[in-house]
């Protein structure tokens, strides 16, 4: 793109669109840095903006010594595991069906499944917290996870790996006398590795972060997610001290930030692959 | 392997995913337009067939209404919004821009964090009196104003973080389909003199249809999906201005328990999403170029 001696007309342009990409970039990060201040300063400094100011994790202490913070984090994390490995087998046994197998009502089967990307449980509140009821899991983690662990977006994504796999590789692999199972296993899975990673960035972010529903179906301490939790420390403990929320927002963003920050580049090519249809 | 090993297999791999999809996807979807046409069960009371009752309900619900035209509005003023910043915030760090990494970094995080803690921050932003947001407005001398106290700029103020939320995540999705065009594009387009707004106006955003199509699609449905910030932020409020249908679904349904009308306005919801679907299939049959 570039060529060898740019016009001092394009140089101009150029320095402009830098400019407003920098101006962007800053808008972006404002919030957070915001928040960051905040968090990591005495309440006092919260609105006002001295260099040199004393850095304190005071903050932190004080909300995790609120709110039963320790606890939502294994919720959080034993939900996003449950959903994730549930998706995991779920989707790559449908996904192989789709792929290699031929049976009858193939094609209505895949348009019922497809339908899940537009009628999303988020959507379906109302139902599924009557089902959970008559299954007699409310107020259970299991029934945070349950509408999601069929997920159409999985089951989607792992066809079209599914369908590149060049057939000859699974032929040679049912001519050495392996099962169905086993091909799945040997060849289809190993080589959508990249794949599943990308899928699995993608889920943890997305129940990691997910809310409505959690808020709906959780009613206790021991079934509360971070997110949440996080609601009910802030909308009832706190009044309005900031620092101390501010605090317990990074802290439940945290993991899930550093984690960012660490595999940046996985992270982004993740959600690139999961966004190629 | 015979005809009928084939069946059994494939039936047999789709049979534990699609049984979870059936039972929490295609039943609670019937189950809510059965429902719609019943009561809520109060008390002792069950129960019982109303026929539209609900829908006449719900053709007079001024709030109803309201949160119809403030989806509609929340939808208009959101998307095409983060979609235009999404291809910007693409095309620059797609580009040899200096400090990159960082742009594509402040970019994006926003869509790491959860959309509760960005509305958390955000409250704290928009506080009366002590937010960030008054200090600035104070410092120009401009009059203190309650964001999302007032009527008026509460739904904006709504729209700024769901914009704020998005664009970088969309960004992703443009800076993919970037990447994967041939550089040899430009610069055929550069030896014949094309400029590189002509270029980017005829070749790259043709050429990026597929893409603006699924990200539009995305935003469609995260519009009428995404209410936490209204949970964090408004609830609803002030008198009604950031009520959006899903939030008040939620109300409708764990608020007020009357669990037959919010059936009757889930089918509303469900209704628009079904109308997006079709809309997107007949746009994909006819506009899109694929490559």
């Amino acid at each position: 793109m570039s060529s060898a001696r740019p016009s001092p007309a394009l140089n101009f342009s150029r320095a402009l669109e830098t400019a407003g990409a920098w101006l962007l970039g800053a808008l972006w990060i404002l919030p957070l840095a915001y928040a960051v201040w905040t968090a990591f300063h005495a309440g006092e400094y919260s609105t006002h903006f001295v260099a040199g100011a004393p850095l304190t994790l005071d903050n932190f202490a004080r909300a995790w010594a609120a709110a039963p913070f320790a606890r939502y984090f294994l919720n959080t994390v034993l939900l996003c595991a449950m959903i994730l490995a549930a998706q995991l087998v779920l989707c790559t046994l449908a996904a192989y069906a789709f792929a290699r197998f031929e049976f009858p009502g193939r094609a209505i089967l895949f348009a019922l499944v497809l339908l899940q990307l537009m009628v999303m449980p988020d959507v379906l509140i109302v139902e599924n917290y009557r089902t959970m009821g008559a299954l007699g899991l409310r107020d259970t983690i299991v029934a945070i996870a349950l509408p999601y662990m069929a997920s159409a977006f999985g089951i989607f994504l792992l066809r079209q790996t599914f369908k590149t796999v060049p057939k000859e590789l699974d032929e040679a692999a049912r001519v050495e006398g392996c099962s169905p199972l086993q091909v799945l296993w040997k060849v289809y899975v190993p080589l959508a590795r990249p794949v599943y990673l990308a899928y699995a960035l993608v889920s943890v972010s997305f129940h990691w972060n997910n809310f409505l529903w959690p808020l709906i179906i959780t009613n206790s301490v021991e079934s509360r997610p971070l997110t949440v939790g996080l609601q009910v420390f802030s909308a009832t403990d706190q009044g309005i001290d900031w620092s101390i929320i501010t605090a317990a927002t990074l802290l439940t963003s945290a993991p899930l930030l550093i984690a960012f920050l660490l595999f940046q580049k996985q992270f982004v090519l993740s959600f690139m692959r999961a966004g190629i249809k | 392997m015979t005809r009928s090993t084939q069946w059994l297999y494939g039936w047999l791999l789709l049979l534990p995913a699609g049984a979870l999809l059936a039972l929490f996807t295609h039943y609670p979807a019937i189950a809510t337009l059965w429902h719609s046409f019943r009561s809520t069960p109060r008390g002792s009371r069950p129960s019982t067939f109303v026929g539209v009752d609900n829908y006449l309900q719900l053709a007079d619900d001024p709030i109803f209404w309201q949160s119809l035209t403030n989806n509609l509005w929340f939808a208009l003023g959101t998307i095409p919004l983060s979609i235009a910043l999404a291809l910007l915030m693409a095309v620059w760090v797609n580009g040899k821009i200096a400090g990159r990494g960082f742009l594509r970094l402040a970019y994006f995080t926003p869509t790491v964090l959860p959309m509760i803690a960005v509305a958390n921050i955000w409250l704290f932003f928009y506080t009366p009196e002590y937010g960030l947001l008054e200090q600035i407005t104070g410092a120009f001398g401009l009059p203190a104003h309650n964001w999302l106290g007032s009527k008026n700029s509460a739904l904006a103020a709504l729209m700024v973080v769901t914009v704020w939320k998005e664009a970088g995540f969309f960004m992703i999705f443009y800076l993919a389909a970037l990447q994967q065009m041939s550089p040899q594009l430009a610069e055929a387009a550069a030896i014949e003199g094309a400029s590189r707004a002509y270029f980017f106006r005829r070749v790259t955003l043709p050429l990026l249809m597929p893409t603006t199509l699924f990200v539009l699609v995305n935003a469609v449905i995260n519009a009428f999906r995404l209410v936490d910030h209204v949970v964090v932020m408004t609830r609803g409020g002030p008198d009604n201005a950031t009520e959006l249908l899903l939030y008040y679904i939620y109300e409708i349904g764990f608020r007020f328990w009357d669990s037959a009308y919010a059936a009757a306005l889930t089918m509303v919801l469900l209704l628009l999403l079904g109308v997006v679907a079709l809309l997107q299939f007949w746009f994909l049959e006819r506009k899109v170029h694929y490559q």
